[in-house]
């Protein structure tokens, strides 16, 4: 039980990627996919910066009387990871913007409906 | 100077990239990407030779060593890729600006140029560095550029393949990006060889076990393997056929090299293939994207997209050959990489001259077509040919070498697959041949060869598919090399 | 929102303030929390406040999107061109121990004027993405 609650982060890590990955799936809306898409990409970025962690230990900045810090890396690398998250939402959504002026519709039922057979 | 040629690998067409944006003008971003491409595939010649007679070069970004900084690492298999890739970008990019695509999007040309090279650069960077989160950051790097690429394609539907690949693309990154962080918290570092050489240690406790499944999948959705392979179709069909054409010839191959690296470097043979029963999946799945993407090709009435489908069955000959985990197994599969890119940047490269004189690829608008383009046609053909894998082709080599390997393990099952599959590829090919050959062109039809701009580059993609079917020493010699690195005791 | 009096007086005091809070992020990542993102982050998102309020037509007269064009072509290029700098210098790509003539003065240059590169591409590039979306329906 002490575990089971201890490793809380870890939970909410993994109760948020399958969250995130069903609205990719289950939603037709495009805007809603990107949603899921980010939420999935944010569950990533807890897992990182809770591998981050380490017990007792501050932010990793030199400073008197502190001898544990946080591990300041995977901050580093969610950082990263992050920017890469935003570019790809800025493209998605432009994508979108560019489906709904070409079709009308974000819906992706009423998208394949539009279209004829391949050219 | 020779020594900083790894880090000029990849510098080379990222400062290309702003550049062409702060030159504006159509010709000379042609001129400055085109120069830059070309430079780059210097670069990875340089580097192929180098590494083949000193062996693997290491190259530490900012003075920082090996375990803590960010280290580039080439040896036989990236050096081979990268050849691959800076290659057919240097050969698909004169290709470019007589191709209905820049005509399309005119005055900024020079935001495509600009996307093509961080594409390149993307590719470039997954194939040569050795950390792997850096990998991440590449292989986003060339998933949003080719995104961008795609969008551009003349149908609307491009803009929805566009979008699928991005979200599908995403979620294959973001596998891959869990995968390493779950490695990093079992080892405490990024850097591949490290990584390889500490691993044992964990006892493969089910931290590294989750990590290997996630990267494995996220790896496999990048490389398109069969059944994970639905954003690809799409995509290949709508985008710009040149765009087709580099994509299909280098994206899936830097899938499968990364696939590659994560099963043979960074886990070990041992933990891959020993510990985890890996190999009679992926075998099972490639046989299956042979079978299934070639039939489900032979039933397409649009000749990309046919093509799109060949692809995905071709990936599977690929990722056969690594499932055998045997040297020669491996030497197929690299080999295959290799001559892969050849045929599939020559036939999408025939598809683009098509589309110079008409916006339907549909096989029945392809009556005729051998007397109406008769030299865009005998390309296609050629290429055709050497997808079907016909003696003296570059096709022959990678079959031959896919069937050996597969007697070798003592699968004769396999190696008859093999041969019956092609046999698919005939019946898929044979439809577009019969149109083109043996029909009548309808009255009215657009007629006239491609312009010679866009007719030397495919011809000299076919020619090399002839000339490495004949002269098989370096993508033969190479990738044995590689294979053998592979296998040995880690990297 | 042009005629809502509060917001444009609260935007025009808060204006100098995050712009001057972005600046304090950009240089003194060298020393302490921040950098480049995050700076050109809120430096855009000051702009960003402003073309809000005022609209995009004011906006695009202090930043154009030439301008921002080639802020963020120029920002990786900075970037990209300090690597190739410590190239010619002697050392490897991003090598910054060569910029200076000691090490530790080379690392605070190197760090500096890389931060400096990230914050303008990722400013113009924000303004961009917002001007992009802004822009669209008219």
């Amino acid at each position: 039980m002490v575990d089971f609650v201890g490793l809380y982060n870890y939970w909410i890590v993994v109760f948020l990627m399958m969250a995130g990955l069903y609205v990719v799936i289950e939603h037709g809306n495009l805007v809603k996919k990107m949603v899921g898409l980010t939420v999935f990409q944010a569950a990533v970025f807890v897992l990182y910066i809770t591998l981050g962690k380490v017990r007792d230990g501050t932010a990793p900045i030199v400073a008197e009387g502190i001898e544990i810090y946080s591990n300041p890396l995977p901050h580093v690398l969610i950082l990263t990871a992050i920017v890469v998250g935003v570019a790809t939402l800025a493209l998605g959504l432009a994508l979108v913007v560019r489906i709904r002026e070409a079709y009308g519709t974000i819906e992706e039922d009423e998208i394949g409906d539009q279209d004829g057979p391949a050219i | 100077m020779t020594a900083h040629l790894p880090a000029l690998q990849v510098v080379l067409t990222l400062l290309a990239a702003p550049a062409c944006i702060l030159v504006r003008g159509r010709d000379l971003a042609f001129l400055l990407a085109l120069s830059t491409t070309w430079a780059a595939f210097a670069v990875s010649c340089l580097l192929l030779d180098q590494v083949l007679t000193t062996g693997t070069i290491s190259y530490e970004l900012g003075g920082w060593a090996a375990p803590f900084g960010i280290e580039y690492r080439v040896d036989a298999l990236n050096a081979f890729v990268l050849l691959i890739v800076s290659g057919i970008g240097a050969v698909v990019l004169p290709f470019t600006p007589r191709s209905l695509l820049i005509e399309m999007v005119g005055e900024k040309a020079y935001l495509f140029y600009c996307a093509f090279l961080l594409c390149l650069t993307g590719l470039l960077g997954v194939a040569i560095t050795g950390d792997a989160f850096n990998l991440f950051v590449f292989l986003e790097i060339s998933s949003l550029a080719s995104c961008i690429l795609i969008s551009l394609g003349p149908h609307r539907r491009a803009l929805t393949a566009a979008f699928q690949y991005l979200v599908v693309g995403t979620i294959g990154a973001t596998f891959i990006v869990i995968g390493i962080g779950l490695i990093y918290g079992a080892t405490g570092t990024l850097n591949m060889n490290d990584i390889a050489e500490r691993l044992p240690a964990t006892g493969y406790n089910r931290t590294v076990i989750a990590a290997f499944a996630f990267l494995i999948v996220g790896a496999a959705i990048k490389l398109a393997l069969f059944p994970l392979h639905f954003w690809l179709p799409k995509a290949y069909t709508y985008a710009p056929s040149t765009v087709s054409a580099f994509l299909a010839a280098t994206a899936t191959k830097v899938g499968v090299y990364v696939l590659i690296r994560f099963l043979f470097t960074v886990f070990g043979v041992e933990f891959s293939f020993e510990v985890l029963p890996t190999a009679l999946p992926l075998m099972v799945l490639a046989v299956l994207a042979m079978f299934v993407a070639s039939t489900i090709a032979i039933f397409q009435d649009s000749v990309k997209r046919m093509l799109a489908y060949s692809s995905v069955a071709q990936i599977g000959y690929m990722v056969l050959g690594l499932s055998l985990v045997t040297v020669d197994g491996l030497t197929a599969s690299v080999v295959h990489l290799f001559n892969h890119a050849l045929m599939k940047g020559a036939l999408f490269l025939a598809i683009g001259c098509i589309a110079y004189r008409q916006a339907s690829f549909r096989i029945e608008d392809f009556a005729g077509m051998g007397r109406r383009m008769p030299w865009t046609m005998a390309a296609f053909t050629a290429g055709g040919l050497s997808l079907i894998g016909i003696p003296l082709t570059a096709g022959f080599i990678s079959k031959w070498y896919l069937i050996l390997a597969a007697l070798a393990a003592d699968e004769p099952l396999i190696a008859a697959l093999i041969v019956i599959s092609s046999l698919l590829a005939v019946i898929y090919i044979w439809r577009v041949v019969e149109a083109a050959y043996f029909r009548e062109p309808p009255p009215g039809a657009p007629t006239g060869e491609a312009p010679a701009a866009l007719l030397v580059p495919t011809w000299l993609l076919i020619a090399l598919n002839v000339y490495f079917g004949i002269e098989t020493s370096l993508p033969v010699g190479v990738a044995e090399h590689a294979a053998r690195a592979l296998m040995g005791a880690g990297p | 929102m042009r005629d809502l009096l509060i917001l444009r007086v609260v935007t025009k005091l808060l204006m100098p303030f995050i712009l001057i809070f972005a600046l304090y992020v950009q240089f003194h990542g060298d020393y302490g929390p921040g950098g480049g993102f995050q700076a050109g982050v809120i430096f855009g998102a000051g702009f960003i406040l402003y073309g809000l309020v005022f609209g995009l037509d004011d906006l695009r007269g202090v930043l154009s999107s030439d301008v921002l064009r080639a802020g963020f072509a120029l920002g990786v290029l900075i970037f990209a061109g300090v690597g190739v700098a410590g190239l010619l210098l002697g050392g490897n790509y991003l090598d910054y121990n060569v910029l200076a003539h000691d090490p530790v003065h080379g690392q605070h240059l190197g760090i500096l004027l890389i931060e400096f590169g990230v914050g303008v591409t990722v400013a113009s590039v924000m303004v961009s993405i917002f001007y992009y979306f802004a822009g669209r329906e008219r």
